[in-house]
């Protein structure tokens, strides 16, 4: 009897001790995903579109924001129905996740006890980075690509190439289990879309005039204010919590963005001799691209000098590279994102500070974390480049991926969706 | 009574202009137009590629005068837009058949 009453006593507590630790909301990190969440939608609508869309010609420049808005809309969909179970449920053989774990939030309630904040926001915040990446590549197809074949390229690669990725550096999948640092998705977001970029080029083959001649510099310049903005949410949100790590993710993110629009500048200003805007606004990115991964493992002095090298490397590879190589990555997708993240992922494992992150680099002694972040990066790389191929090119097969050359000529907008950017 | 199309440097309109008001033109037909002739293109530069511009702008400047007006309007024009370098533009000179005043249906060199 004596047993029974205290078993139902013990049943009775651990009952309160768990309905305690439910209730126990942190109501600062709360605040600040919610608002980091809405950030990063930010980046994409309407950031990522005005930059592209500013880039790119004035006869296609809806489309391409377009091409933005849809990825978004798109994602958000493709994430709730199996994305974040691909990327975060249980573990399958560290490849993926259970893909109907969280079937439409099924299963997902209550306070996550790690972050203190609900659950539901986590699968909030992880969208809007499923949705920028997808978003992110059709900076390179602009100008050429159908827009019935984006749609389905996005809904695809949105469910076989991302989730994935994300599951093996933050879902508990194999990289994180190697240690591979990425803090906020330079491997995951940036090097992936930036590769899938690249191949996507390849595949989609020249436009008629491939120059880049921008329509709106103005537009491009709000739009990468707005992703410098919106990149607080980015960056400091994924320290997944109100704190210390946030604080310096956000000084990291502006620093690095801040020397490398400089980088970008004086390198162009020597090599091309003029300091533009567009290059400027472009140096602006590659900054905030390479602080990524970085963002919370590194000090100040590592945020300086992650800027100061990606920036001119991505020039370079902008400037010289693409006209070498002649593919047409429209709007410099591979060139900033694929470069500046290639940088970024391994200057982490250069720089990171084990003040900071709790992580030391090459420069406290860890050799060995270099090596680990270029298995990250190579492997994402190849998982990338294999599967958008096989994407692009069965779309190819079936539904085609180009417009008519005389479309291309007209422009996308009229061709495609029966509008005109600019009418007098 | 002839036509006197200008096309000169932009950053030359505005003197133009005070200077045909001057010699008594009374109105004239403004338009930003674009094109090449010996000075070609110019080149543009972004991230790091340079791009050629075919096509350069300009402005056209459309007077209809009297026949005895044409040399010094030409003379006028000559001299406030020139700068003596390649791209100073050009002036044509076409015969116009009449001329109509839409508000009263005036003709001929009175409707100028």
């Amino acid at each position: 009897m004596r047993g029974v009453l205290s078993l139902i006593i013990l049943l009775g507590l651990s009952g309160l001790g768990l309905a305690a630790e439910e209730a126990k909301l942190d109501t600062g990190n709360t605040a600040w995903m919610l608002v980091a969440s809405a950030l990063v939608v930010f980046m994409t609508v309407p950031g990522l579109a005005l930059f592209y869309g500013g880039l790119d010609k004035a006869k296609s420049i809806l489309n391409t924001i377009a091409m933005s808005f849809t990825a978004f809309a798109l994602v958000t969909l493709t994430w709730i129905a199996v994305g974040y179970s691909i990327a975060y449920g249980d573990d399958i053989l560290g490849f993926m996740g259970n893909p109907f774990q969280y079937f439409f939030g099924k299963g997902i309630s209550g306070i996550n006890p790690d972050t203190g904040y609900p659950a539901l926001l986590d699968l909030m915040f992880q969208l809007t980075f499923a949705a920028i990446t997808t978003a992110l590549i059709s900076g390179s197809f602009v100008g050429r690509m159908k827009f019935s074949a984006w749609l389905l390229f996005a809904l695809l690669w949105s469910v076989i190439v991302y989730p994935p990725v994300a599951h093996w550096v933050w879902g508990g999948g194999f990289l994180s289990q190697h240690g591979a640092l990425d803090f906020a998705g330079g491997t995951v977001v940036h090097i992936n879309a930036g590769v899938a970029g690249l191949v996507g080029a390849l595949i989609l083959g020249r436009r008629k005039d491939a120059a880049l001649i921008p329509n709106s510099v103005p537009l491009v310049a709000l739009g990468a204010g707005i992703l410098w903005f919106g990149w607080f949410g980015f960056n400091a949100g994924s320290a997944l919590a109100a704190n210390e790590t946030a604080a310096w993710a956000m000084i990291n993110t502006t620093v690095a963005a801040s020397t490398a629009a400089l980088a970008w500048m004086f390198a162009e200003w020597l090599h091309a001799g003029k300091p533009t805007v567009v290059g400027i606004s472009s140096g602006i990115i590659a900054g905030l691209v390479a602080i990524t991964p970085a963002a919370g493992f590194v000090n100040l002095v590592g945020a300086v000098l992650i800027g100061a090298i990606a920036a001119p490397i991505a020039y370079f590879a902008v400037a010289l590279l693409k006209p070498k190589f002649g593919y047409d990555d429209a709007l410099d997708v591979f060139g900033i994102h694929g470069m500046a993240g290639i940088v970024g992922a391994v200057l982490t494992g250069v720089f990171a500070d084990p003040s900071v992150g709790g992580t030391p680099g090459l420069i406290y002694g860890n050799v060995k974390q270099v090596f680990v972040q270029l298995v990250g990066v190579v492997v994402t790389m190849v998982y990338s480049a294999v599967l958008t191929a096989a994407i692009l090119l069965a779309l190819k097969a079936t539904v085609g991926l180009r417009v008519s050359e005389e479309e291309e000529v007209e422009g996308l907008d009229s061709a495609e969706h029966g509008e005109k950017a600019y009418n007098f | 009574m002839k036509k006197i199309e200008a096309i000169i440097k932009p950053f030359k309109l505005d003197e133009v202009k005070d200077a045909l008001v001057e010699i008594g033109i009374g109105g004239m037909t403004v338009t930003e137009v674009k094109g090449f002739g010996q000075q070609k293109g110019h080149t543009e530069i972004y991230r790091g590629t340079e791009y050629v511009i075919d096509f350069l702008p300009k402005v056209k400047i459309e007077v209809v005068v009297k026949d005895e007006d044409v040399e010094k309007v030409v003379e006028t024009i000559v001299k406030t837009a020139q700068t003596g370098r390649v791209g100073d533009g050009k002036i044509f000179i076409l015969p116009v058949e009449d001329v109509v005043r839409i508000r009263t249906g005036e003709r001929g060199e009175k409707a100028i």
